[in-house]
């Protein structure tokens, strides 16, 4: 069984707020899923490379020139809130 | 159509959102371009769209409340295709949030129910696409398979559902659940019309990195091509415990029937079967953690207005806006990739990831195609499995393998067990979707399309 540390920390990294009662909840869903994962370990994986991607192309690129954007009013009228052009969002920096 | 929606979407609940009126304005238009015989192939077509692809200036939740209101400024390219083609969109159709999920139970707004069982599942992620084909809903629909959820739901709900080859359809515009694994694909009535839509929306996209270059064959033509002498393997894996004894029978009876149009059926392996369900269930949470870190409050989607600082206003808004498996899949992806489990779990499992695709390289050397159950079981009762994930991603388990690999598969009805649909699945090599649609419309043509209409609960 996952430490309930561990729950903690990776909700932390994943910049998740959870309930107390989902974080208990999670411990035993996450332990139990991972569980299944151990399979995976009877594998001799030593000499294998990794697969990230299943197609043989690389650096996909376009050619390098100027076209059009999508209008700023289109992208911002999404956006919880705003002023003027910007995007506004609380305090980044917090003074000491 | 707009009548039919009306008459038993209330029963069925396919759709998010319906559009009737881009419907009735794209259908007049239609109207005036089919005047001209060189009218594009799905002028006038009623389609529906999963509501993981979006639309401009038509809400796009890919059911989640996070997303509940978010109205894109874009189409994704395969919107854009199919508005070429001629085609009349009638609404965006109910889905697992983000795509997680095999039941549509997960939606964030409501479940979708099975057109042949209303008490049942249609399956999932794409449920509504899948049921609103069913229910007579739409013509044909997009659905968006990651480890299944095209062919699934077609299978649970008795129509087709095509996974085409990573990279073949682009994926601008589709919202990334896992970026490795996920493919746009039709839900449709017949493998023709099946043929129609891979044509309307694959070829190469400048705004897709992923996009293959690679030439697009006439895939309507291709059904007709002779399918005498093509070896379809049987992998001994797909056969064994966890497959429903009735499904079983249907779909080896199924596979034998394929003798009488010349097909030679031959025994294979792919050992590394049973190692899939956990390498997709590391991988695609890891890609997915990453994904989904752009909700956060602050571009788009549910913000927390209560929230004090930065900081909290992310994790709050994510704490809120995602539902229950969204929340757990991020949790198991962030794990996985974290100092310290990435070795273990996420590099391992991409290093598994190798075997399985070495598998099918290696049985694709002998044979044409493979054929298997799409699912181990007909559609199930609603709130069987909701509690319990391991046995909701089981029903994923003959459908993960080949997005593991990029390989295309097809789901065709093959039948009836209970008496609910049951579905046979082709898988071919990369680019075969040919080989699939032909082999796909041969069955069907054995078989005959079964007019069950009378079977279902709409």
């Amino acid at each position: 069984m996952l430490d309930p540390e561990v729950v903690e920390h990776v909700s932390q990294l994943a910049r998740l707020t959870l309930s107390d009662e989902e974080k208990d909840k999670m411990r035993v869903e996450l332990s139990k899923t991972l569980e299944h994962f151990r399979a995976l370990s009877e594998l001799d994986t030593s000499a294998l490379p990794p697969t990230a991607q299943v197609i043989p192309i690389e650096n996909n690129m376009r050619e390098d020139a100027v076209g059009d954007c999508l209008p700023k009013d289109d992208v911002l009228a999404n956006a919880p809130r705003t002023r003027g052009d910007y995007i506004r969002v609380p305090a980044v920096l917090k003074a000491f | 159509m707009l009548d039919r929606i009306d008459g038993v979407d209330a029963r069925v609940r396919a759709y998010i959102t319906l559009t009737p009126d881009l419907a009735m304005r794209q259908a007049a238009e239609a109207d005036e371009r089919l005047k001209h015989p060189d009218a594009p192939r799905l002028c006038g077509v009623p389609l529906a769209l999963k509501d993981v692809l979006s639309t401009r200036n038509v809400k796009t939740t890919c059911g989640s409340k996070i997303l509940g209101n978010f109205v894109p400024p874009f189409d994704a390219t395969v919107v854009g295709m199919l508005r070429d083609a001629g085609a009349v969109t009638v609404g965006k159709t109910n889905m697992d949030e983000f795509a997680m999920g095999s039941s549509t139970e997960n939606s964030g707004f409501f479940p979708t129910f099975n057109p042949w069982d209303l008490d049942r599942v249609p399956g999932g992620s794409s449920g509504g696409s899948a049921a609103a084909v069913a229910a007579d809903e739409c013509i044909a629909a997009l659905g968006s398979d990651t480890g299944g959820s095209v062919r699934q739901p077609a299978a649970l709900c008795g129509v087709v559902g095509m996974r085409p080859t990573y990279g073949r359809v682009s994926r601008y515009g589709l919202v990334a659940f896992a970026s490795s694994l996920d493919q746009i694909g039709p839900i449709t009535k017949d493998v023709k019309d099946c043929a129609i839509l891979m044509q309307a929306i694959s070829g190469h996209d400048a705004l897709d990195s992923t996009s293959l270059r690679a030439e697009v064959p006439d895939y309507e033509s291709s059904l007709h091509a002779d399918v005498a002498g093509l070896k379809v393997g049987l992998p001994r894996e797909y056969m064994a415990a966890g497959v429903d004894e009735g499904v079983r029978g249907v779909v080896l009876e199924a596979i034998d029937r394929l003798t009488e149009a010349g097909m030679e059926i031959v025994d294979i392996s792919l050992p590394h079967t049973e190692y899939a369900l956990a390498t997709y269930y590391v991988i695609a949470p890891a890609e997915a953690s990453a994904n989904l870190a752009r909700y956060n409050g602050v571009k788009y989607g549910y913000f927390d207005p209560d929230s004090d600082g930065v900081e909290e206003l992310m994790m709050n808004s994510r704490g809120t806006g995602f539902g229950a498996e969204v929340k757990r899949r991020i949790m198991l992806g962030t794990f996985a990739l974290s100092s310290g489990y990435y070795d273990a779990y996420y590099l391992r499992a991409q290093k598994v990831r190798t075997l399985i695709k070495r598998d099918f390289d290696r049985a694709f050397e002998s044979v044409d195609l493979i054929a298997t159950p799409t699912s181990p079981t007909v559609a199930f009762p609603v709130g069987e499995k909701v509690d319990d994930p391991i046995s909701m991603y089981l029903s994923d388990v003959m459908t993960l393998p080949g997005p593991i690999a990029g390989i295309p598969g097809i789901s065709v009805p093959c039948g009836f067990s209970e008496g609910l649909p049951v579905g046979l699945q082709f898988m071919a090599p990369p680019l075969g979707e040919t080989v699939l649609l032909r082999a796909a419309y041969a069955y069907e043509q054995l078989a005959g399309v079964e007019s069950a209409t009378a079977r279902k609960a709409v």
